[in-house]
């Protein structure tokens, strides 16, 4: 697992999501009103909408272009839709830095 | 030791049956299904859709690859069954695989009847059965123009509509000398026939086709009357033929389709088959309802639960052509000893045929209004006597003169009453009455929603939405139904009279507070309440309120349509639609900077810059340096005008100017729903004021004032509010009426359904006297003076900018990978 600082905390708006590019990987991550972060996938598995568009509701946040509802826990897309989208590890370190987890192999390897 | 069931055909009724085999006794078989197309099992009815552009072939996959793995299903796709040992159980494929089975299942469908014309197997000539075929038509539209479609029946018209949306020029061959002749009567059809004329249908009625011409590709279609077309294209969709031709050579008993008895049965041991091969007492059906009927009966018997057999269907039948509504049902023909109630409405194009035999409805044809469909459905199959009340049917109890005291009433309620429970509901989904009540009983479903994501009822074309209510509502009783009465969203059950007249008495004014005092079920609401609730808590005090970014849709957040691709789309403010050679060079230099992919002009007159990267968006607007044109939210979006008498030899007045001073003063008023306007200076009416929001049309000495008119899904006239003499009245009565929305629509609610649901008597009610219009054009006033370009702001505050921006991984991110250890990046890549 390869952690990396991705940027601090106080560029995150609450409730809203930002695109954070990993070499071809595109992720949204989400700062949630508890101030916990999460990062899923950009990509909604219906149409490929932008999940970092959409709105946020505690951890759940909606895709801008059809409304599927995705569970920012567990990339899971909730009733009737069915589907998930995959979820990285990210936190909040002691200094206010975001700090992700990348699987190693995952697509990071490929730098632009 | 589980028993080995082997199934030859992987498409919608052998898989239900399979669905619902699993239910019943999981663990009994161990199931092999051998498949020639090489996908998984998709919905074949709606490949209408995916040819009309309103669904991707992935949307239509019934069951995934997945399915099949979770469920231990070995699918062999892409093979042919070729030959059945019935003595020795054994099915051997194309590809050499020899399968044994315990039981065998024949769901091998059917096949497109392909007119044996000379030319047939010319390239270019096809059949609309199958994913490659649609797939053949969506090619074929992007280099070649004609298209000859042989069949006016459903499926020929259907693939005519999505030649159509391929931007083809169609023209269908019938035989007959009227459409889907099976399905509907003489009236319903030539109702039909102008409808799709309409749309760009060309028809070639009573023509017998003799051969296709053309060399190694078809050029065209000669009859035998000596005539002839050029083509591009032909598609046959004469029909259906069951696929047989395997089952003939394994010995089973074939006429039409393969001979079953009630219970699916073939008459040789350890055989049966479902679906459009079946000929069931001398009936092959060919939709998708009695297909499931028999799966259910099929997957019973096999699953050793005990079942009263099939009994045959009756058939229902819904035209899936947009703009289109037709529906049949039944025996529907007039034939000695029925009776038929017809309504006829050449005004709104409407039909209607009711068909008794014996106080019982046998039949029913639908066009224009298809909205009783379910309830005679139903009122078919219960075989219930209405004599008596025949018109009931049609009418309801107080319509019609039949009716009266001490009648029989004819409810949907004993219309559900009388369905049997493995009757399907929803023929889309295969959703039985059983279920549904299932779902309400054991699993607390209190709404049509509930009912949706439980069971995928009403979730395909939606057209048993009205049935799957009515059962909720009997199974429940009235009252429990009336208890879970919806609000706004799923989140509350209070309506938005109800929150709108919170948030004012208790003076709340962020969304936070309202779903904490309301007691909202979710903590931070959802897509739907969230955006309401920031409207109305900006309506209710827009001085206190504080915008909530985080509540609004991406468009409105972002000040920039999104477009399917994740792209934005940029629209600039052009007040009236008048520009200058300056303003378009601006924009012209500000596309070509930007590499904008499309520029065109918009329905509003205004110009939209497409396929613009979300990072660009902020430095786009800084070199535009114009007003943002709010093309993407819910508020004021253009006046659209025409030239009035500036230059125009007929106008009266001076549309231009108008036009002008109502986009200037209403910019950036948030509505509950987009708003439109329009100026037009002369009766002639070219701005097309009469489908806006707000429509103003110019007469010598005055001007009208329009409202409540829709150019979008349901087009929908304006209707007249008042006439004024002078420009000030014009803007102080638009003043009003704005803010009258404003304060009483539900949110996305259009002006068209807004005054539909309050009436227009009361709109002009509220507007009819000069204080009340001063009360409401100062409350919108105060508004608007604190309106600010959102494109201004952005561009000036840096947090908001930085927000367009993505952030970016460190460029050293294979070093740091290979490391494992925190990389510590100098910072986010700045703009």
């Amino acid at each position: 697992m390869n952690e990396m600082i991705i940027g601090h905390i106080s560029e995150f708006p609450e409730r809203a999501g930002r695109v954070v590019r990993l070499g071809d990987v595109e992720l949204a991550l989400f700062k949630l009103s508890d101030g916990s972060v999460r990062a899923v996938e950009n990509r909604c598995p219906h149409k490929n909408g932008k999940l970092s568009e959409g709105i946020v509701c505690d951890h759940h946040v909606y895709c801008p272009l059809h409304d599927w509802k995705i569970d920012l826990h567990d990339g899971l897309v909730q009733a009737p839709d069915e589907g998930c989208v995959e979820t990285f590890a990210a936190r909040v370190d002691g200094s206010g830095n975001v700090v992700l987890q990348v699987p190693e192999g995952a697509g990071v390897r490929k730098v632009s | 030791m589980r028993k080995k069931l082997v199934m030859i055909g992987n498409g919608m009724a052998g898989v239900s049956f399979v669905e619902q085999l699993l239910k019943l006794n999981p663990q009994r078989y161990e199931i092999a299904i051998i498949g020639a197309e090489p996908h998984p099992n998709y919905n074949r009815i709606m490949l209408s859709s995916v040819l009309a552009g309103e669904a991707g072939i992935k949307d239509i996959i019934l069951n995934d690859w997945d399915w099949y793995l979770d469920n231990g299903i070995a699918l062999h796709a892409g093979q042919q069954a070729v030959s059945v040992d019935a003595e020795a159980r054994i099915v051997t494929t194309d590809q050499g695989l020899a399968l044994p089975y315990d039981e065998l299942v024949f769901a091998t469908g059917s096949l497109p009847f392909m007119p044996p014309l000379p030319g047939a197997d010319k390239e270019g000539v096809i059949a609309f059965r199958d994913i490659k075929d649609c797939e053949t038509m969506m090619e074929t539209a992007r280099t070649y123009r004609k298209a000859i479609v042989i069949g006016g029946g459903l499926l020929g018209i259907e693939a005519a509509r999505g030649l159509i949306n391929l931007g083809m020029e169609v023209s269908v061959v019938h035989i007959h000398s009227y459409l889907m002749e099976r399905q509907l009567d003489a009236t319903a059809s030539r109702l039909l026939q102008a409808e799709l004329e309409a749309q760009g249908m060309r028809f070639l009625l009573q023509k017998q086709s003799a051969a296709i011409t053309g060399g190694d590709r078809v050029t065209g279609l000669a009859f035998q009357d000596g005539t002839h077309e050029e083509t591009d294209l032909i598609v046959m969709a004469a029909g259906i033929r069951p696929n047989v031709g395997l089952a003939k050579d394994s010995g089973l008993g074939v006429n039409r389709g393969i001979i079953v008895d009630d219970f699916m049965a073939c008459g040789i041991p350890g055989i049966s088959a479902v679906g459009e091969c079946v000929e069931h007492r001398g009936v092959v059906y060919g939709l998708v309802a009695p297909l499931y009927e028999q799966g259910a009966v099929l997957a019973k018997r096999l699953a050793g639960v005990e079942t009263e057999g099939y009994h045959g269907s009756v058939l229902s039948t819904k035209l899936k052509v947009s703009g289109v509504n037709v529906f049949s049902a039944g025996s529907f023909v007039d034939e000695p000893g029925t009776k038929s109630l017809r309504v006829q409405d050449d005004l709104d194009g409407i039909y209607k045929k009711v068909v008794f035999a014996n106080g019982k409805v046998i039949g029913a044809v639908l066009f224009g209004d298809t909205s009783d469909s379910s309830r005679l459905f139903s009122a078919i199959r219960s075989g219930k006597d209405f004599t008596g009340n025949e018109k009931e049917v049609l009418f309801g109890p107080s319509g019609g003169s039949g009716g009266g005291a001490g009648g029989k009433t004819v409810s949907t309620a004993d219309l559900v009453a009388a369905m049997s429970g493995d009757e399907i509901v929803c023929g889309c989904n295969g959703v039985t009455k059983d279920t549904l009540v299932e779902a309400i009983a054991e699993k607390g479903c209190v709404s049509v929603g509930e009912l949706k994501a439980c069971t995928k009822a009403s979730g395909g074309c939606g057209g048993c939405k009205p049935l799957v209510e009515a059962i909720l509502a009997t199974t429940l009783g009235a009252d429990q139904v009336a208890v879970v009465k919806e609000g706004i969203c799923g989140c509350t059950p209070l309506s938005r009279d109800e929150v709108v007249g919170a948030i004012r008495q208790m003076h709340l004014t962020t969304t936070k507070e309202v779903m904490h005092v309301l007691e909202w079920n979710n903590p931070e609401g959802c897509s739907k309440c969230r955006p309401a609730l920031n409207y109305y808590l900006g309506m209710a005090f827009p001085e206190e309120h504080e915008d909530e970014l985080e509540s609004r849709f991406v468009n409105e957040r972002n000040h920039a349509n999104i477009q399917k691709d994740g792209t934005f789309s940029v629209v600039p403010r052009i007040y009236g639609g008048v520009t200058t050679p300056e303003d378009l060079k601006k924009i012209a230099t500000v596309a070509e900077k930007y590499q904008v992919p499309l520029v065109k002009i918009t329905g509003g007159q205004r110009i939209d810059l497409l396929g613009v990267k979300k990072e660009d968006l902020p430095g786009m607007w800084k070199d535009l340096d114009m007003p943002s044109g709010y093309a993407y939210g819910k508020a004021l979006r253009t006046v659209k005008t025409c030239v009035g008498n500036t230059f125009c030899r007929f106008g009266t007045q001076d549309a231009i100017k108008m036009g002008v001073d109502l986009e200037k003063k209403f910019e950036r008023l948030n509505t509950p729903h987009k708003v439109k306007l329009a100026v037009s200076g002369c009766p002639r009416n070219c701005a097309e004021a009469t489908i806006k929001d707000l429509g103003v049309v110019a007469i010598d000495g005055g001007w009208e004032i329009y409202v409540a008119g829709n150019g979008g899904t349901r087009v929908r006239a304006a209707d007249l509010l008042t006439k004024v003499k002078t420009e000030e009245e014009v803007l102080a009565w638009t003043g009003a009426y704005l803010q009258y929305y404003r304060e009483t629509a539900n949110y996305m609610e259009r002006t068209s359904e807004w005054s539909i649901r309050i009436g227009l008597d009361t709109i002009k009610a509220a507007l009819e006297k000069q204080e009340d219009r001063d009360a409401l054009n100062a409350r919108i006033d105060r508004t608007l003076d604190l309106m600010q370009d959102p494109w201004k702001q952005i561009i000036e505050n840096d947090d908001l900018r930085n927000a367009f921006d993505a952030l970016t991984a460190p460029v050293d991110t294979e070093a740091a990978a290979a490391s494992a250890s925190v990389s510590v990046p100098d910072g986010p890549a700045k703009p």
